[in-house]
């Protein structure tokens, strides 16, 4: 066996002796796709709903026959006026009401568009804002299906707040963000602790005392959680895909080479963190504010980055996930080609370079 | 005469202004146990590596194995083994998982690796616990494990630092008879260690106080010449000589 085999046979019975290591490598990812996807999600399906129709004709029953088809609402009160409506929010927990007013058949296509009124439940605000969503972009789709051919304006009005979500799922937002987060756990922080854990307990010094060059050692050391890693994003990809139907517009092979790019990247950051730390704790305490909180925050995985201040916008650029993650959305949802993302790939190329070359040097001065 | 197996002249190691080893000469002869002596913060470790081509000499030159200590140390490293204070074998993985390893990492053949494993067993009496993981093993057998382990390939040399630190007194003897049989083979020993009754056990041993050797001869004539009656007693001198300068 050569001496590189019998090191990277070495680095994975580590892997899959240490339970905790098993538990983060393998459950955590699925459990954050879990979480973000469904157990957080923003989304509301079967929301109890009341219908005020207060002029029942035919354009108002197609309206509620739509309503009801969708799988966002389901109706358990129909009201012919809105005296009582309060009675029904209080008795019977509806979430939205839906008005139609009485001059909404009369006045369809023709004469000032009638107004629709939504009324939620805004004793919680982020439901309430959802569901209003949900239901105009319902009748919205319903308005320009039934507008009248002639007529270049909408048979009624309604107002709509969710206008630049209209069909995009929030689990599509999560997705590259966790794929991000976990492949940064795995590729940076547990190989910056395995590196350190040899610092720490000193078989470092053994390593390095014996003909094996430290360049085969840190490789040996790496090729595990390289392929762990790369095991980890088609996991994630295979979840988003498969259970939240998530599609990939791009071509799964270039996306699978920009994962491993950044799988790199990660991993330099892995050494670049194992150079400065000398204790596991360190190593995990560099993890953390170095890479959990800015790929969390930072990323523009939960908030946007245009959203942030001004002056924290540039610290934005210098958090690898970002230029992933836009990568990623690239890719998979708007089907870009690896052409289309090159300055993501130099970027991430870039660091990944710019950490190796410091890491190497750290370690040099170290020897001499 | 042979060759010598360490070969120092006038080795010095700085960091900054600060000058951890200085002048450093000795010569040590194949199959000779070597007594590297000192308080903590001398300078031994610091000159050890020096010796294991870890660490590049300031000024001077040393040769181990016949090879320069700066600038070949592949071949330097191929013919030394290296035992540390701490542990140097991994404990989440089997005896015969770490005599595979260092096996490979020193370019063993299988069938070499396969006679070394089982003359370690029967050395040890461990026949039955080659498959058991290593931190289920007592630490006293963890320390002579990872002896065998540094002198699995057969080195010219081998290096030990304190290798006997937090071990009973049963064990550090028989550790020793262990660096004897190693030493009666031919191998060169140099080992450090802060128990002055294990200087006994050394053909030769030097003493280093602050970077510099202070004695170097037969723990007898080192006795002799200050008139002690136990190495315990010539390392206080030398310690009350260093705090008291003339």
């Amino acid at each position: 066996m050569s001496a590189l085999a019998a090191f990277v046979k070495k680095e994975f019975l580590h892997i899959f002796r240490d339970k905790r290591t098993l538990l983060i490598i393998f459950c955590m990812p699925i459990a954050l796709v879990m979480i973000f996807g469904v157990v957080i999600s923003t989304e509301i399906y079967d929301a109890k709903i009341a219908i005020v129709n207060a002029s029942s004709e035919i354009h108002s029953q197609k309206l509620i026959e739509k309503i009801n088809s969708s799988n966002y609402f389901k109706t358990v009160s129909y009201l012919r006026s809105s005296l009582g409506l309060e009675e029904v929010f209080r008795a019977q927990n509806i979430k939205l009401a839906i008005l139609i007013p009485q001059n909404f058949d009369k006045d369809f296509g023709n004469g000032p568009p009638p107004t629709l009124q939504l009324i939620a439940d805004a004793s919680d605000l982020n439901v309430a804002t959802t569901l209003i969503g949900n239901a105009s972009n319902i009748i919205q789709a319903f308005a320009q299906e039934n507008a009248p051919p002639s007529g270049a304006v909408l048979p009624f009005q309604i107002t709509t707040r969710m206008y630049y979500n209209p069909e995009q799922r929030d689990v599509f937002m999560f997705i590259p963000g966790i794929l991000a987060l976990v492949l940064m756990i795995v590729s940076a922080m547990m190989t910056s602790i395995t590196l350190v854990r040899e610092k720490e307990f000193g078989t470092w010094r053994v390593l390095s005392s014996t003909p094996l060059p430290s360049v085969i050692i840190i490789v040996g050391k790496l090729i595990p959680y390289f392929l762990l890693s790369s095991i980890n994003a088609c996991l994630i990809l295979g979840l988003a895909v498969f259970v939240f139907g998530m599609p990939i517009h791009g071509n799964p092979v270039e996306l699978f080479l920009v994962c491993l790019l950044f799988i790199f990247t990660s991993l330099s950051l892995g050494i670049f963190i194992s150079s400065i730390a000398n204790t596991q704790q360190a190593a995990i305490l560099a993890s953390m504010v170095g890479l959990f909180l800015p790929t969390t925050f930072l990323s523009g995985f939960i908030f946007p980055i245009e959203n942030m201040p001004v002056w924290l916008q540039p610290v934005a650029q210098i958090v690898p996930a970002k230029w992933f993650i836009e990568a990623i959305k690239r890719i998979m949802l708007k089907g870009a080609g690896l052409g289309q993302v090159l300055t993501q790939i130099y970027v991430l190329a870039g660091m990944a370079t710019v950490l190796l070359a410091i890491s190497i040097r750290r370690s040099r001065k170290q020897a001499t | 005469m042979s060759t010598p197996s360490i070969q120092a002249h006038q080795l010095v190691k700085k960091f900054g202004d600060f000058t951890a080893v200085k002048d450093l000469s000795l010569e040590v002869s194949p199959g000779e146990i070597f007594g590297f002596l000192g308080a903590n913060g001398a300078g031994k470790t610091t000159a050890m590596r020096m010796l294991c081509g870890l660490l590049k000499p300031s000024f001077g030159h040393a040769r181990v194995a016949g090879f320069d200590v700066a600038t070949q140390t592949e071949h330097v490293k191929k013919n030394i083994g290296y035992m540390s204070q701490k542990f140097s074998i991994y404990d989440d993985l089997t005896l015969k998982e770490n005599i595979q390893l260092f096996s490979s990492i020193y370019g063993l053949s299988s069938l070499q690796t396969q006679e070394r494993m089982k003359q370690l067993a029967v050395q040890f009496g461990l026949e039955d616990k080659l498959k058991s993981l290593v931190s289920t093993l007592p630490l006293g057998w963890k320390q002579k494990l990872a002896f065998s382990i540094a002198v699995i390939h057969q080195p010219r040399i081998v290096f030990l630092d304190e290798p006997t630190s937090g071990v009973d007194p049963i064990t550090r003897r028989q550790f020793w008879e262990m660096i004897f049989e190693t030493a009666n083979a031919g191998t060169t020993v140099f080992v450090t260690t802060h128990y002055m009754d294990e200087a006994e056990y050394c053909d030769r041993v030097s003493i280093m106080v602050e970077g510099q050797i202070q004695v170097l001869d037969t723990p007898q004539k080192i006795r002799e010449q200050f008139s002690a009656q136990t190495m315990d007693d010539v390392f206080s001198l030398l310690a009350r000589k260093k705090e008291t300068p003339t």
